[in-house]
């Protein structure tokens, strides 16, 4: 099913008849790419002057945090470039033949049978209203499928199946919203494979999944493409992720190639500064408590010794603590009148020591954002109680549940969805100054200022508003407003992981500043244990509602008891490679 | 689905009250004295008023007027107009050439609004499509009055292509002015609704996608874009079945056709409450009718919907 395109760049020599695999001729060569995008205030150069080389089999990774123009030349390849941008300059050459400038019915050949893609997100890239098993179809018939309809059937639930979706005939049936996260991803990989590519794009194939799933996925996918001799482009902001998964690694930072080699090379000696910023901050990498680390001056390998030294029982005093609670959504069913109970959150228990951080992890719908809602006192306990110093928060009345509300603040995920547009910084920041009748304008004013300085933004900030800032200042802004009614508890609800690596070290630093400065106690909800290690005291591990493991960060990450944690643990991309570094 | 479909039928007995009693209220409410009237300037004789009266019900408090209208309705037998024409009669000469010309103008307007706006769509920003939003702001802007006349005057009188007004028992050639008429207005929604909507779905991230497993761009714009985009120009149509039939009260007059317009007008000029309700309600009834047909062609258009 794969076309053979004449090789060209070495002269042609006449042979004809099917080329042998030549792993000495490039199969994908990219030589000085330039694409703009044409905006209201001019053209803006995304990428500029890009190099690389994909041979035929081979995997590469293409590193970058968002903006770098990673994603952008993946789309240049199969001329799919969002929007007003186009090649500006350079050449694209696959198989030997030169794409940009090519006709349009040229590179429409090429999409789909002889490079293949899979896409990001796997929600928003399956049309809802098709069935699964309809798109599986109309790939292998725009690739040139020919058969009568049951062998067409019978090659998609093939292809289907050759994914890892188990039952492959009867879901071919179904529509993508019957599918979970993982399940889509697995067609859309069958998708991409169907018509057996010579290479496959893969754009961040697994950054919206969970850590367990994600390390499935790419494990077939890894299969996979080996067993068919695919090549393999892989696009992500994950320098352990990519390290792990490909043989060649490109580093790619503001629309340049600013480092090529071998992954593992790059991982041990990082030559371009930004990567070598990359490799220290990757936090699945060289993780280790960051805050104590700023108040003693220490070395991570001291750090660690004096954690162990501090008996957990003798810890601060209890600031926040959850008794046997339980949270149970009624879902509507099917006829008038029926439903049935949904347990997201069930009995879960533990402290929250004064000053110190306490990690909830767990994947998606394991209940832990429950949780903090009902710390947070937005969401009611069915059973079950959570004490804030001692009180129950089921017994405040309205007046005293105001005045609950200035001591624990959230930080939520998104920062782009919780701060409202229409309101400038400064009014962001004032509003729950105002709510709360404190001071005058004059020092609200001078709070808002004193409040910038903390999360390290310029004062002139205070006029802006959150378009104009970027993700990781608008996540400052989002920190400084929980932190302007001083509070004692601060709920981060995956406040880092919308983050690019860097910006996520950084915010991180901010937050154990902030913490040993105000002597806040931080519960922090996520689904990453990298993140875990260099922020939190102690850990609760969350899964299906239930607490399953419960621990200091030090006993999790040594020695995890249970099963589950030691597969979110193993499903840390590159926690393997970590500890050849360290052996190394 | 079943429980669905029962529990929307079932909504439609208080709809149906409430609108009805609304309805009914209003006529009774209005002022003058319908019988009175009758007589024209000379007036009748009281004895004959009294009688029409007793014979009309209309000497009965309002609640018992409007029970006795239930009963009607529930036994189909709506009684006889202040000429003695059976009310089912009248509904049954009224509907059906309104419902053709309703009918033809929701084919116009669909045809038309969604052939456009799709091409206006496809290529956002370009010639056809500021072209396209001028002239659907246009129909919008211009009242429908004034679009039947300058048609009657251009199309009818100066070019002579089709016949100035429809009269008793139109035939298809007759109608199509009117239905044209009739169809601006929504033509220009259901243009700007499907060229908003298929601009949308184009930058979906499911249409490149498509394109990127090597679908061309008529099987891309045929499968994935054009389904997707009509969910919401669907519902706008069903709900403009009601609208059109409702609207073509003007249409009605402007081209002298006999239709619910025209019946309705005189009915209640001459205050006939029950002719006046009957027909309403029966519009009402296809409100609803059409709103259910929406809902169940939603789910059709779009799996995601189930009706639980």
């Amino acid at each position: 099913m794969t076309t053979q395109f004449p090789v060209t760049n070495e002269g042609a020599d006449g042979t004809t008849g099917p080329a042998p695999v030549d792993t000495s001729t490039p199969l994908l060569e990219i030589h000085d790419l330039e694409i703009s995008f044409t905006t209201g205030s001019g053209e803006v150069q995304a990428v500029r002057g890009a190099d690389l080389t994909v041979y035929p089999g081979q995997s590469v990774a293409i590193v970058g945090e968002s903006g770098s123009g990673k994603s952008t030349t993946a789309a240049a390849i199969i001329d799919l470039l969002p929007g007003t941008g186009k090649i500006t300059g350079g050449s694209i050459r696959f198989d030997g033949r030169e794409l940009v400038g090519a006709p349009r019915a040229e590179k429409e050949a090429l999409r789909g049978r002889a490079i293949g893609l899979v896409p990001q997100d796997p929600m928003s890239n399956l049309n809802p209203v098709w069935r699964i098993g309809t798109q599986v179809e109309e790939a292998l018939k725009a690739n040139g499928f020919k058969g009568s309809k049951a062998d067409l059937r019978a090659r998609v639930a093939e292809v289907l199946a050759e994914a890892g979706l188990p039952d492959a005939a009867r879901r071919s049936r179904q529509y993508p919203h019957e599918f979970s996260g993982g399940m889509r991803q697995r067609a859309l990989i069958g998708i991409g494979l169907a018509a057996r590519p010579q290479l496959l794009i893969a754009d961040e194939p697994t950054s919206a999944l969970d850590v367990t799933v994600q390390r499935q996925i790419l494990d077939h996918l890894e299969g996979m493409t080996r067993d068919l001799g695919t090549a393999l482009l892989f696009i992500t902001h994950d320098l352990g992720l990519a390290a792990e998964r490909a043989e060649h690694l490109l580093v790619m930072f503001k629309g340049k190639v600013v480092e090529s080699g071998p992954a593992r090379e790059i991982l041990a000696d990082p030559r371009h500064p930004y990567t070598q910023r990359l490799v220290a901050s990757a936090p699945s990498l060289a993780s280790r408590r960051i805050q104590t680390a700023h108040v003693h001056g220490e070395e991570s390998p001291e750090l660690l010794a004096h954690h162990a030294d501090e008996p957990p029982a003798a810890g601060p005093a209890t600031v926040v603590e959850t008794k046997n609670l339980s949270k149970v959504f009624q879902i509507r069913g099917p006829r008038p009148g029926s439903s049935t109970d949904f347990t997201a959150v069930d009995d879960v228990s533990f402290t929250l020591g004064r000053g110190r951080t306490l990690a909830i992890v767990g994947e998606s719908g394991s209940g832990k954002s429950t949780v903090a809602n009902m710390v947070l006192g937005l969401l009611e306990p069915t059973s079950g109680s959570v004490e804030f110093d001692g009180v129950d928060l089921a017994s405040l009345n309205a007046k005293e549940a105001f005045a609950f509300r200035r001591r624990v603040q959230p930080v939520f995920q998104n920062p782009y969805g919780s701060l409202d547009p229409m309101f400038s910084i400064f009014r962001s920041i004032e509003e729950p100054l105002r709510l709360h009748s404190v001071g005058s304008a004059k020092e609200r004013e001078a709070r808002v200022r004193e409040l910038l300085d903390m999360v390290s933004l310029p004062q002139s900030a205070m006029r802006r508003f959150p378009n104009e800032l970027s993700g990781g200042q608008r996540q400052r802004i989002a920190i400084a407003r929980a932190l302007a009614l001083k509070p004692e508890v601060i709920v981060l609800d995956e406040a880092v992981s919308a983050l690019d690596v860097l910006v996520q070290a950084q915010v991180l630093d901010l937050l154990g500043d902030l913490q040993t400065e105000l002597g806040l106690s931080y519960l922090f909800i996520t689904h990453d244990l990298a993140v875990v290690r260099q922020i939190a005291d102690d850990v609760v591990v969350m899964q299906n509602g239930k607490v399953v493991e419960q621990a200091t960060t030090d006993e999790v990450f040594d020695s995890p008891r249970e099963q589950y944690t030691r597969d979110l643990l193993a499903a840390i991309p590159g926690a393997g490679l970590v500890g050849d570094e360290i052996a190394g | 689905m079943l429980w669905y479909l029962g529990r929307r039928l079932l909504q439609v007995i208080p709809v149906f009250l409430g609108a009805t009693l609304l309805l009914y209220a209003m006529v009774f409410l209005r002022p003058g004295d319908p019988v009175a009237a009758l007589g024209g300037e000379r007036g009748l004789p009281e004895s004959v008023q009294e009688q029409i009266r007793a014979d009309y019900n209309l000497d009965q408090p309002f609640i018992v007027q409007y029970l006795l209208f239930l009963r009607g309705v529930v036994t189909l037998d709506f009684g006889v107009d202040f000429r003695g024409r059976e009310i089912t009669e009248v509904i049954a000469n009224a509907f059906p050439v309104t419902i053709q010309l309703a009918l033809m103008a929701l084919v116009i307007e669909a045809v038309f609004g969604i052939g456009f706006g799709l091409f206006a769509g496809m290529r956002k920003g370009g010639i056809f499509d500021g072209t396209a939003l001028v002239i659907s702001l246009l129909f919008i802007a211009v009242p429908t009055f004034v679009v039947g006349f300058v048609m009657q005057i251009v199309v009818g009188v100066q070019l002579g292509w089709l016949p100035v007004s429809a009269g008793r028992d139109p035939d298809f050639v007759s109608l199509l002015m009117p239905a044209l008429v009739l169809a601006a207005v929504s033509f220009a929604y259901v243009l700007r609704l499907t060229r908003t909507s298929v601009a949308e779905n184009l930058s979906a991230d499911y249409v490149r996608t498509a394109r990127a497993r090597g679908l061309n761009r008529s099987q891309v714009t045929g499968r994935h874009v054009l389904r997707n985009s009509l969910i919401p120009v669907v519902t706008f149509l069903g709900a403009d079945i009601g609208a059109l039939m409702s609207g073509a009260i003007i249409t009605e007059g402007i081209f002298n056709i006999n239709g619910v317009g025209g019946t309705l007008y005189d009915a209640i000029i001459r205050g006939e409450s029950v002719t006046v309700v009957s027909l309403t309600t029966v519009l009402v009834l296809v409100y609803i009718g059409a709103n259910l047909l929406v809902d169940l062609l939603y789910a059709a258009l779009d799996p995601r919907i189930r009706y639980a």
